[in-house]
């Protein structure tokens, strides 16, 4: 559904990004993920007909950015970084005017906003001057123009950017609500946000790709192996030896109040784990996944340790 | 032509949920009201005196005494506030960062420049028709040619026209909306004064500094004398206007 190939965009002599080549699969919500200034939102203007690249090529929905800008424009809803609001419309006004200038053809116009505003949970200051809602509903409204043509691509930049808590868990569900509809790149530098919204990512840093694809697949090439975290009723030497006679085993030992259990990637042993833990009668209190957590890969890729 | 649409009515939305459009267009009518019931009242004391005179009293025409005068003063109203209109027009959309929402759409930046122009353009007609309707009376309670007072406002709308033109461009530039207003102010006071400068030059420096004047071309339609060439280059300075537009945005997008 997006696609870029060896997208390079340069201001002067400054180059934003370089060399970046990815794909989003349709119906997928993918991260856009990197430090301030890696060139997210550089990549995200390109992508929406902003900004032209310096070198590349970049298709979305089988049309191309610089070819096709027109076509490009009609099928991706885009919320910038600063939400682009005129607040002195009134919020029904401003979706209307957005519906027209995305060319929703007159008939479905009220429609389209009802819609819109339905999805958005705006209802309650449709009928409000912009610049009377809080940041919150801004926000909202942000999204709901993303969204009033029913585009098939939807990019957001850091779309949850001074929000309250609150407000970030309403944002983030209603994004997940609007996958398989859509296509969705968002961009942010919240990590749990990419943990709990994305399908898989795209990290950028410098400009340029550091890694990219499914969460678990990348969680999978970071580490090498598999395994839990078991938090017991008894946290002994002997307990660990019990653990190492499980066949597949490559490694146990105590970590923390922990005992950390790692076998190869391709097995699943914690079938075998349970069991033994029953059969021995050991009270499992907690087992978490040693998977590479998002923090720790992130943190790797972007600080040069690890390229994809 | 429906994205155009689009765009003036959102420009006309935003004009008249802020006191700017309000203010200027009172503004202009109440000063323009001023200078009309100034015009007529001293009309009014200088015909008196001329019927007295069965020669004087032959030179006592409306058009020349009160509506040629009244023409130019609105046009100097008009340079002072049509940079107020002007002024926001892409200053605010770059300041406020909606102009990536317009450039993201599927509408050309021609169909964009040319809705906001519109739009300023509706507001100057409707300044210039409210401050037409005391002058409506004269028609009613004398006798004035009608050719004369048209081509006036017609005059001040092509004026205006060109203005605000001007100050679109200068708005493309910046996104302080002060900034653009004081750049469309001086380079219309600029050309005002070139007509000045036009006196003393001699030759083809008074020729070319006569031409660029405002002012000059302004003259032949409050005297009911229709010149093409008149018509031409407010339409052009207009059209540089909106050209100059389109090559700062294209400009900054593509750089």
């Amino acid at each position: 559904m997006i696609e870029t190939q060896g997208l390079t965009k340069k201001y002067g002599d400054l180059v934003a990004i370089k060399n970046l080549s990815f794909k989003v699969e349709k119906g997928k919500i993918w991260g856009l993920l990197g430090p301030n200034a890696a060139g997210k939102t550089t990549t995200m203007r390109i992508l929406t007909g902003y900004l032209p690249a310096t070198e590349g090529k970049a298709i979305v929905a089988g049309y191309d950015v610089f070819e096709q800008p027109d076509e490009v424009k009609k099928v991706i809803g885009y919320l910038p970084e600063t939400v682009p609001l005129y607040p002195d419309l009134t919020v029904e006004a401003y979706l209307g005017f957005v519906a027209e200038i995305k060319r929703v053809p007159a008939s479905r116009k009220k429609a389209a906003v009802d819609r819109a505003v339905e999805i958005t949970g705006l209802q309650p200051v449709r009928k409000r001057l912009i610049k009377n809602i809080s940041r919150g509903y801004k926000q909202r409204v942000g999204i709901a123009q993303a969204l009033i043509h029913n585009p098939q691509v939807i990019i957001l930049d850091e779309p949850t950017i001074g929000l309250d808590p609150k407000q970030i868990v309403e944002i983030r569900q209603l994004i997940k609500s609007l996958k398989g509809e859509h296509t969705i790149i968002l961009s942010t530098h919240i990590l749990a946000e990419v943990k709990e919204v994305c399908d898989g990512v795209v990290i950028i840093n410098e400009g340029q790709l550091r890694a990219s694809g499914y969460l678990d697949e990348l969680a999978k090439s970071y580490s090498q192996n598999d395994g839990v975290y078991l938090k017991l009723n008894r946290l002994d030497q002997e307990t660990l030896n019990l653990f190492r006679q499980i066949s597949g085993l490559k490694k146990a030992e105590i970590e923390g109040p922990e005992i950390k259990l790692e076998w190869s990637w391709d097995t699943d042993l914690r079938p075998q784990v349970l069991r033994l833990c029953l059969d021995k009668g050991l009270v499992v209190k907690e087992m978490r996944p040693l998977a590479a957590d998002i923090e720790d890969l992130y943190l790797r890729i972007v600080s040069g340790g690890m390229e994809q | 032509m429906k994205a155009v649409w689009s765009i003036t009515k959102k420009e006309l939305m935003q004009y008249f949920s802020s006191p700017i459009a309000y203010i200027v267009v009172a503004i202009f009518v109440l000063l323009s009201g001023f200078f009309f019931y100034s015009l007529i009242w001293w009309f009014n004391s200088q015909a008196i005196q001329m019927a007295q005179n069965p020669y004087y009293s032959q030179q006592v025409n409306i058009n020349q005494m009160v509506f040629a005068p009244l023409f130019h003063n609105l046009s100097i109203i008009m340079l002072l506030m049509l940079p107020l209109l002007s002024m926001r027009l892409f200053s605010e959309e770059k300041k406020m960062g909606t102009e990536e929402l317009l450039f993201t759409s599927p509408v050309s930046v021609t169909q964009i420049i040319l809705g906001k122009y519109l739009a300023s353009l509706l507001i100057l007609l409707l300044m210039l028709l409210l401050s037409a309707i005391p002058t409506i009376f004269t028609f009613v309670y004398g006798n004035p040619e009608p050719l004369p007072y048209l081509l006036g406002y017609l005059g001040l709308f092509l004026l205006g026209a060109a203005f605000l033109g001007l100050g679109l461009f200068w708005s493309s530039l910046t996104e302080n909306q002060i900034v653009s207003a004081v750049l469309t102010f001086g380079t219309l006071l600029l050309f005002w004064v070139l007509s000045w400068v036009g006196y003393s030059a001699r030759g083809l420096w008074q020729d070319v500094l006569n031409y660029l004047s405002f002012f000059e071309h302004f003259d032949g339609l409050t005297r009911g004398i229709l010149d093409t060439s008149d018509l031409v280059y407010y339409l052009s300075f207009a059209f540089l206007g909106l050209f100059l537009t389109h090559s700062t945005i294209q400009s900054r997008r593509w750089r």
